[in-house]
């Protein structure tokens, strides 16, 4: 026997048979939920004048959270004339330095009280801790932060135009970014010197709430910002109120064409950021593995429940079979699971609806032809979930192709050359964002010039900032959030 | 019985540290002994600022934002203090609110200073502003808190780190301001404030080959003097005044690179 | 153990015969893999598994010139039993040491698992005539030495002279017999992960049975980033050909934290199979005792003093 196989037979045995990282959850008791929720008006929690309750739910396990208040006619009516009183007698006579010092301090509040935010935006979202923690919260803060040093500076903002509030503005976010969402509006609506009314997504009311709160220990004088929970129809009659000057819609773009049908005429001013069905683009030159990471982000960051998710993968003929077979690979490592443990990559769907129309279009995908690959997956018993999914073998003409399916699912397909990829990537009525891997530099800067998006990511995807302009083109919407351009939707010149 | 305070000693701020003047010199202002810097405390001075550059602007600015607004949170909190060695709470206020409005412009100067450009051929052109270097700040004689803070702003705000020389006559405002820097997350070396004579201070940095500009707003007198000594190595020189507030005092300190690459498949 | 491929001339690795294509990396994404992959929870019997296999992973090292056949004693000691007070700690994988010093190691390590590792090719530097090289790898191994660590010629490589780098490797393999080698990259000189990947494939393609980031002599040295970036490579490699090659962090890794996160980086990236000291080591000195402290701390509960375990 050679010395090295004596070596070999004194080591003991080798490799793990199994290495599970062991459940590893964040705290749930640094939230303190109320049984029941008024609506923000005023500056104070009142009592809905409809009377009515609904309850909210975590829907990872359909557990009922709180009761929330429902919205309806008399409040909305009750939440403009506060908002218009806030507006005349306060806010707009206030010295931009002292609004600016408010929103610096509501964004101070929001890092202080940073965990208590994601844990409450898991619980009432579904998406993972670990992505409330390190992009929804901080990025909320930084809209904060950002739009706060807006607020003195406005007139370096627009050259020769000088700047003034609109009034009132009527905002009504998605249930798929609660707490972002809502600094996307507030933050540049405040800083502009309008108030607001904010009508949070029927699910997820939570961290509104909890925001209410924020602004109450910042001393935000009463009214500024006023917190309407409730469902559809009340967002529906908050926008058409002849009190309102200016709408901020963000949701599905049947919703926003509905809003801009109602505003006809009015003079209201409006912005819409709608859906998308973004081409997540892929070159034979391109970084593969970080390619991989970026595909990954693309759709299955928030279980896919993104306007600007990478949803349809077009690959390049050439680099199509090692690319997809690294897809898979990297599909079986993603964690589903509760949203509260630090480690799980996937969340729950955000509602029973969602999860019917996403199982509803990925049936429509196997009918039509597709081919589907779902990795192994353990789904829990309670709650609202869904597999990472990949259809390959997809056509354009596919519903997988053309629909928003808003759920974890990539569909694939193939092109030859950039005009190719350009071509099949503008073929949507959508066109808010779009990815681009390839390590050409020209060639990155020659798709974003063709690209019909509003956001191009080369090399990358998902990246976010509030000094960064966001909005599409096409039915995705108009108007931009973040950067300079954001102030310009909340603001009339003379 | 009446009890006895134990008196401060005034030193420099170099570095994050209060080292004492090296040649152990102090000067008489405000009923104090305060530290009289030498040439070698301000070599010293700009480079511990040339050591913080790299950090200070390879750091993003939204983080530069956060660490001047708390520089203003650590002002607000020693507001009596300051008050005290300055003309009275509504200079410190001032002070307070300027800082906090530079804070705001570090994440939007690109947005408004910097370009996309429209070439005339197949190429993508952008302008971006950055900062230039080690700035030196001749504070203005007052008013003594407000008149540094009105000048070294600007160039921090931007990115650069500073050397200031505090008023001769009223110092005190500036070495309580250092302790506010000190106790603020501000990188040491990012700003160092000497205290001492501005005739012999001065001098030393408009000449320093390592200093990339030069802020002439308290050097009354000097004015031609440092201007010449700056010419060396071409540095960057700027009149202000203790009024001022814009983002075109930022530019001042800000150099602008544009950048081409081809568009093509 | 598969045969290298005979490469053409330059250095273009085609996609014919079965060798992964080079490509790129994207610096900033997969810095932010690495940091996604540090920041996962590891708990309980989880951390302690993770722990014990760590420790079967260390390649316990003393690379200084005031090595004495004393020191090097002690150390294969404390390798084969690394925490007196508790036996049922494993031994570690190898103990690396300068040629001289390979008897010592050889004669103390006899009828024990521990393996004897030892540097050569004029490490640190590799900036020596060849055959010098060669004649230090077969008198380390005649010496019985039964991994070999060698460094590859940093400056061939960054002047472009990929042919010669990987001549050299391919005739150090076989000087080595039946010892394994280790090919060290240096990736701290290397300036750019696309060099890091390039140096990966062309050191397996030369015969490599485990490439090695560093020499531990200069830093940067091991780090997450570069770590995945050489997985990946291990990764494409084993896909296209089916060979597997074994990976050995070296320098930097202090803390039993890290080490921990060096291993989910490679079950994250390469899967259960080479969670094994065959396919992935450590090489450290001073990381071996604070995993003992956490292996401790995990076994009583409570936060350990280094009073309590010996240097050597």
């Amino acid at each position: 026997m050679t010395e090295l196989e004596k070596k070999r037979k004194h080591a003991p045995a080798p490799a793990l048979t199994e290495w599970e990282y062991a459940p590893a959850p964040e705290a749930r008791d640094i939230v303190h939920l109320e049984e029941r929720y008024g609506l923000f008006l005023g500056g104070r929690m009142v009592e809905p004048r409809s009377g009515t309750y609904a309850t909210t739910i975590d829907p990872s396990t359909e557990e009922p959270l709180a009761e929330i208040a429902q919205g309806g006619p008399e409040d909305v009516e009750a939440a403009v004339e506060v908002a218009r009183g806030a507006f005349e007698n306060g806010w707009a006579k206030l010295a931009a330095a002292e609004r600016a010092k408010y929103l610096f301090r509501i964004a101070r509040l929001i890092q202080e009280r940073s965990r208590e935010l994601a844990v409450l935006e898991s619980l009432n979202n579904g998406k993972p801790i670990r992505e409330s923690r390190d992009v929804d919260v901080p990025l909320a803060a930084a809209h904060f932060f950002y739009y706060a040093g807006w607020a003195d500076k406005l007139e370096y903002a627009f050259p020769n135009r000088r700047p003034h509030p609109l009034g009132v503005a009527a905002q009504v976010i998605p249930w798929n970014f609660p707490l972002l969402m809502l600094s996307w509006k507030i933050a540049p609506a405040l800083a502009t010197g309008n108030t607001v009314i904010l009508k949070p997504a029927s699910t997820t009311p939570l961290t509104a709430l909890l925001f209410a709160e924020i602004c109450r220990q910042a001393d935000l004088p009463p009214g500024v910002v006023n917190i309407l929970t409730g469902n559809g129809r009340m967002g529906a009659t908050l926008v058409r109120h002849p009190g309102v000057d200016k709408v901020a819609f963000t949701g599905s773009t049947e919703v926003g064409k509905d809003i801009q049908r109602a505003l006809a005429g009015s003079g209201k001013r409006l912005t819409l950021e709608l859906g998308g069905k973004a081409a997540n683009i892929v070159f034979d030159d391109a970084a593969l593995d970080q390619a991989v990471e970026g595909i990954v982000n693309g759709i299955y960051f928030n279980q896919g429940q993104v306007c600007c998710a990478g949803s349809r993968l077009l690959v390049q003929e050439s680099i199509a079979e090692p690319l997809i077979a690294k897809l898979k690979q990297r599909l079986a490592t993603l964690r589903l699971g509760d949203p509260l443990d630090k480690n799980t990559d996937l969340g729950a769907i955000n509602s029973r609806e969602q999860l019917d129309r996403i199982t509803e279009l990925v049936a429509s995908g196997r009918e039509e032809g597709a081919e589907i690959f779902q990795p192994a997956c353990k789904l829990p018993e309670k709650g609202f979930w869904f597999p990472p999914t990949i259809f390959t073998n997809v056509a354009q003409s596919y519903r997988i192709a053309q629909e928003e399916i808003f759920g974890p699912v990539l569909s694939v397909l193939t092109f030859r050359t950039p005009e190719e990829a350009v071509e099949k990537a503008n073929n949507t009525a959508y066109g808010l964002s779009a990815g681009v891997w390839t390590e050409k530099g020209s060639r990155i800067l020659w798709m974003a010039q063709q690209l019909r998006a509003g956001v191009v990511w080369a090399n990358t995807f998902n990246r976010f900032d509030p000094a960064s302009p966001f909005g599409g083109y096409k039915e995705s919407g108009f108007g931009r959030e973040g950067g300079r351009h954001g102030l310009e939707p909340y603001l009339r010149f003379d | 019985m009446t009890r006895l305070p134990v008196k401060k000693t005034y030193k420099l701020f170099i570095g994050g540290a209060f080292p004492r003047p090296e040649s152990g010199r102090s000067y008489e202002a405000e009923g104090q002994n305060v530290a009289r810097a030498s040439r070698k405390d301000a070599r010293d001075a700009v480079r511990a600022a040339r050591a913080a550059f790299a950090g200070w602007s390879g750091a993003t600015a939204y983080n530069r934002g956060q660490v001047l607004y708390r520089l203003a949170e650590m002002m607000e909190a020693r507001a009596a203090d300051l008050a005290g060695v300055c003309t009275g709470r509504k200079e410190v206020e001032a002070a307070i609110d300027r800082v906090v409005w530079y804070a705001g412009w570090t994440d939007k100067l690109a947005q408004v200073l910097g370009s996309s450009n429209p070439v005339a051929g197949p190429y993508f052109n952008f302008t971006v502003p950055e900062p230039t270097g080690v700035v030196a700040v001749v504070a203005p004689g007052e008013p003594p808190l407000g008149g540094l803070v009105s000048r070294v702003l600007p160039a921090l705000a931007g990115g650069n780190t500073v050397v200031a020389i505090a008023s001769e006559a009223h110092p005190l405002a500036a070495i309580e301001l250092a302790e506010a820097v000190a106790t603020a997350d501000v990188p040491g070396g990012v700003l160092n404030i000497l205290t001492g004579l501005c005739s012999e201070l001065a001098p030393v940095l408009a000449g320093h080959m390592d200093v990339n500009a030069l802020d002439v707003s308290g050097a009354d007198g000097l004015v031609e003097e440092l201007e010449r000594l700056g010419a060396e190595n071409v540095k960057r020189v700027v009149r202000g005044s203790a009024d001022e507030q814009s983002p075109w005092a930022i530019a001042d300190f800000l150099e602008l690179k544009t950048v081409w690459h081809p568009i093509g498949q | 153990m598969a045969q290298a491929p005979v490469l053409p001339r330059g250095f273009e690795l085609p996609l014919e015969p079965r060798l992964p294509r080079i490509g790129s990396v994207d610096a900033v994404a997969l810095e932010e893999r690495a940091a996604s992959l540090a920041r996962r929870s590891i708990k309980r019997e989880s951390k302690l598994q993770a722990l014990e296999l760590a420790v079967r992973m260390i390649d316990l090292t003393t690379l200084e010139g005031a090595d004495t056949p004393g020191k090097v004693a002690a150390l294969c000691s404390k390798a084969v039993r690394p925490d007196p007070v508790d036996t049922s700690v494993p031994s570690v994988a190898a103990v690396c040491v300068y040629p001289n010093l390979v008897p010592t190691a050889v004669a103390r390590l006899r009828d024990t698992s521990v393996k004897v590792a030892s540097v050569a090719t004029a490490f640190p530097s590799g900036q020596s005539p060849l055959e010098g090289k060669l004649a230090e790898v077969r008198e380390v191994v005649e010496a019985g030495a039964d991994e070999v660590d060698m460094v590859i010629d940093r400056g061939a490589f960054l002047s472009g002279r990929y042919a010669k780098v990987y001549d050299e490797i391919v005739r150090v393999k076989e000087a080595c017999g039946d010892a394994h080698l280790k090919v060290i990259l240096e990736t701290g000189e290397l300036g750019t992960y696309d060099n890091v990947r390039r140096a990966s494939l062309l050191a397996m393609a030369a015969g490599a049975d485990f490439i090695k980031t560093s020499t531990g002599k200069i830093q940067p040295a091991a780090t997450l980033p570069v770590t995945l970036c050489m997985l990946e490579a291990i990764r494409d490699v084993y896909e296209e050909t089916g060979r597997m090659v074994g990976m050995k962090a070296a320098g930097g890794i202090r803390q039993a934290k890290q080490a921990v996160q060096y291993l989910v980086v490679l079950h994250e990236t390469l899967g259960l199979q080479w969670l094994t000291p065959d396919l992935f080591r450590f090489g450290a000195s001073t990381l071996l005792n604070d995993v003992l402290m956490q292996i401790r701390k995990q076994k009583t509960g409570q936060y350990q003093s280094l009073d309590y375990f010996t240097i050597d």
